[in-house]
């Protein structure tokens, strides 16, 4: 998978006032791979999304989207290129059913009236696709499923949408064993549909189970961007604990801060 | 030759093909089936408009049984004209409360267009469009300023509304003691205005409402599910329809049957002279369906279109339901909340209309009392939710209703000075019924997982 990154952001830099949250920070996502985004509480991974998906703007840097420069100013032009972003407090109503949370604010029409069959039909196929099996009905209210099948939905919706780059905010930070084994299941899914996925976690497990390379935020610099097959448990832990492990990471003169040289 | 066969019967062994069994088509499932779903939700909590239909029943036949003149047929048609304002004003609630905001000022707001018709209408001798569409005008600008208030200045619509509560009694005060024409209580003459609640429509009119009403629901149905089964989704059994279409047949004719009765309370023919020849002239027949019934209804049809078929409905229930997914959907969540107030507001006008109509004047109190808690109460007792997302414009029909049998039926009821106390009482005990049952169904649904 040597091609370009689909998404790529180089030199970024973020200050909310005294605050500088991210610095010099180069991130990447490839179509087809799962990239996770750890780092500690406060390293900033919140921010770096939420500036890749528009709510924050860049203070400097370049996002490169498909090998061009982007302007991203808010979240609409995110969606607009392609890149969703599947928020941890899930952005669902409950009081509406999976046909209506999955196209809401995209509704097809027929003229004035909502066109429910055809949507009804594509929600469906769309879990199909994925292999979701785990929902007895598409007009369900969102209310009465489980943690595993909302966090689903909101992703099957990244799908249906035709979403080139999905941002997974903490996907199974709620869920039980086997529910956080579905989602996972579906991440795999995604990205083998050829969907650059980013899975920011606080779970070790998760990101090494399902992650293809794994990037380290420590304190607003990356410290290293690595693939998943070079690093053990405990070397994920010593990079996201201290910045670095044996030759990788932050602290020595000639690390480059992207890690890249250490792939 | 028994071998041979029992060889024939084996099935081929399966797989060859790879094929992919696709998701299994859903069994289309008999009444029997839907009835236990019913019932289903019904126990988690989604009751609907379950309780108030049961409420209104066992209201009803409680003081039909205690006071047989509530069950005359004069009875039958006041109902319907004291319940039309209430009904208005609370299918404008309705919008409101979908978004979980409360609106403390519609009662005044009501008020407010009320007199503006009335001074226009008499005062200043204004035909009953323009005075009338002042009014709705009036409306608008109410619901829009409010509106602005609570999304563009996020004040809290509790406070908005209880602020403009106090400001539009003031507003009536001031309408209805100034400007030309009588001050204090003003007299409507317009015909129409007054018509308005307390007209009836001629009999054959009646009866082609109920063809219209009918045929219309049934071609609605049955177009509805006709395209779902021909899209392979799992659809409405037809004997279902046919019951709900029965259903709605049977309770439409038997009501305009009745009410097209002759309900005049006095029949005794008098004598008079007409030029030198003494004549016997029976009084004037009082029959036919009253003007607020379809008047209702087609307001009923026009906002369940807009909040069950529309982009805008869907959006209004998604805000209600989480006003930040709904953000993050791109639905600009402002003007929604803008527009419900514009809406309600707009129903309220036609609400007060309908109040100054069935009394024939408006006086300094119009829109006052206890007017909006009637419609609030309508709302929740049919079983629009306080909290938002849950709600529909059949609610307030059916909730104004009860509202109205309790009303009439109280005052039959509890004669003499403590009338007006006992009503009060009760009513209030009701609706805190009703938010109750609102309340544990909430809880319920959380619990069980049902929404």
């Amino acid at each position: 998978m040597g091609d370009e990154p689909i998404l790529h952001l180089q030199g970024v830099n973020k200050s909310f006032g005294p605050v500088h949250v991210l610095r010099d920070v180069d991130f990447e996502a490839r179509a087809g791979e799962v990239t996770a985004l750890v780092g500690d509480n406060g390293a900033g991974k919140s921010t770096l999304v939420k500036c890749i998906g528009g709510t924050y703007t860049l203070d400097s840097g370049v996002y490169h989207y498909q090998g061009k420069p982007a302007h991203v100013r808010s979240p609409r032009d995110a969606s607009a290129l392609g890149i969703e972003i599947v928020y941890q407090d899930l952005a669902l109503a409950d009081n509406l059913d999976i046909v209506q949370n999955m196209f809401l604010g995209r509704e097809r029409m027929t003229g004035l009236t909502l066109d429910e069959i055809s949507m009804e039909k594509a929600a469906q196929s769309t879990l199909e696709a994925l292999s979701v099996r785990t929902v007895a009905s598409v007009r369900q209210r969102v209310a009465s499923l489980s943690g595993g099948q909302r966090q689903t939905v909101a992703i099957a919706k990244s799908v249906l949408w035709q979403s080139k780059v999905v941002l997974l905010d903490e996907p199974t930070a709620a869920l039980g064993v086997a529910q956080t084994a579905q989602v996972l299941d579906l991440v795999r899914r995604l990205a083998d549909q050829g969907v650059a996925v980013v899975l920011i976690s606080h779970n070790m497990l998760d990101v090494l189970q399902v992650a293809d390379r794994i990037a380290v935020l420590y304190l607003g610099q990356m410290a290293a961007i690595v693939d998943r097959s070079s690093v053990d448990q405990q070397q994920l832990v010593e990079l996201i604990t201290t910045g670095s492990s044996g030759d990788r990471g932050l602290g020595r003169p000639a690390a480059q801060p992207t890690g890249s040289a250490n792939r | 030759m028994t071998e041979t066969k029992l060889e024939e019967q084996i099935p081929p062994e399966g797989g060859q093909n790879g094929e992919v069994i696709a998701a299994a088509v859903p069994v289309e499932g008999g009444i029997a089936e839907h009835a236990r779903t019913y019932l289903q939700r019904v126990r988690g909590g989604d009751m609907g408009s379950l309780p108030a239909i049961i409420g209104l029943v066992a209201l009803s036949i409680f003081f039909w049984a205690v006071h047989p003149s509530f069950g005359s047929l004069g009875n039958f048609a006041n109902l319907m004209q004291q319940a039309a304002s209430s009904i208005f004003i609370a299918m404008g609630l309705v919008f409101v409360l979908l978004l979980g905001e409360i609106d403390l000022a519609a009662g005044t707001a009501a008020g407010v267009c009320a007199v503006v018709m009335a001074r226009l209408s008499v005062g200043y001798g204004w035909p009953w469009p323009a005075s009338i569409g002042a009014a709705m005008v009036t409306g608008l600008v109410i619901g829009l300023a409010t509106g602005w208030l609570c999304a563009k200045i996020r004040i809290p619509s509790f406070v908005v509304t209880l602020a403009l509560f106090l400001a539009f009694q003031g507003v009536v005060l001031y309408v209805v003691n100034n400007g030309a024409g009588t001050h204090g209580n003003i007299s409507i003459s317009d015909n129409f205005i007054n018509g308005l609640d307390n007209g009836q429509m001629a009999n054959w009119a009646g009866w082609l409402l109920v063809v219209i009403l009918v045929v219309g629901y049934a071609a609605v149905k049955l177009s509805a599910t006709r395209a779902r089964a021909k899209a392979g989704l799992l659809a409405e059994p037809y004997s279902l329809v046919a019951i709900k279409v029965l259903v709605l047949a049977g309770v439409s004719v038997l009501a305009v049957y009745l009410l097209n009765q002759n309900r005049a309370t006095n029949r005794t023919p008098t004598v008079v002279n007409q030029g030198g020849k003494l004549v016997k002239v029976t009084p004037p027949a009082l029959d036919g369906v009253p003007w607020v019934v379809p008047l209702i209804l087609a307001f009923f049809v026009i906002t369940t279109f807009l909040l069950t078929r529309t982009r805008y409905g869907r959006h209004v229930y998604a805000v209600g339901g989480n006003a930040e997914a709904a953000r993050r959907a791109g639905i600009n969540v402002d003007r929604i909340r803008i527009s419900v107030f514009v809406i309600n507001s707009f129903l309220a006008a036609i609400g007060g209309i309908l109040l100054a109509s069935q009394v024939r004047s408006v006086d300094q109190n119009e829109g006052g009392g206890n007017v909006l808690l009637l419609a609030v109460g309508a709302a929740v007792i049919g079983g629009t939710s306080l909290f938002g997302g849950k709600g529909r414009t059949f609610d307030a029909i059916i909730g104004g209703l009860v509202v109205a049998v309790i009303a009439n039926g109280m005052a039959d009821l509890v004669q003499g000075n403590n009338g007006p106390a006992v009503q009060y009482i009760v009513t209030g005990a009701v609706l805190m019924l009703a938010a109750a049952i609102d309340a544990l169904a909430r809880r319920r649904a959380g619990s069980s997982g049902l929404g």
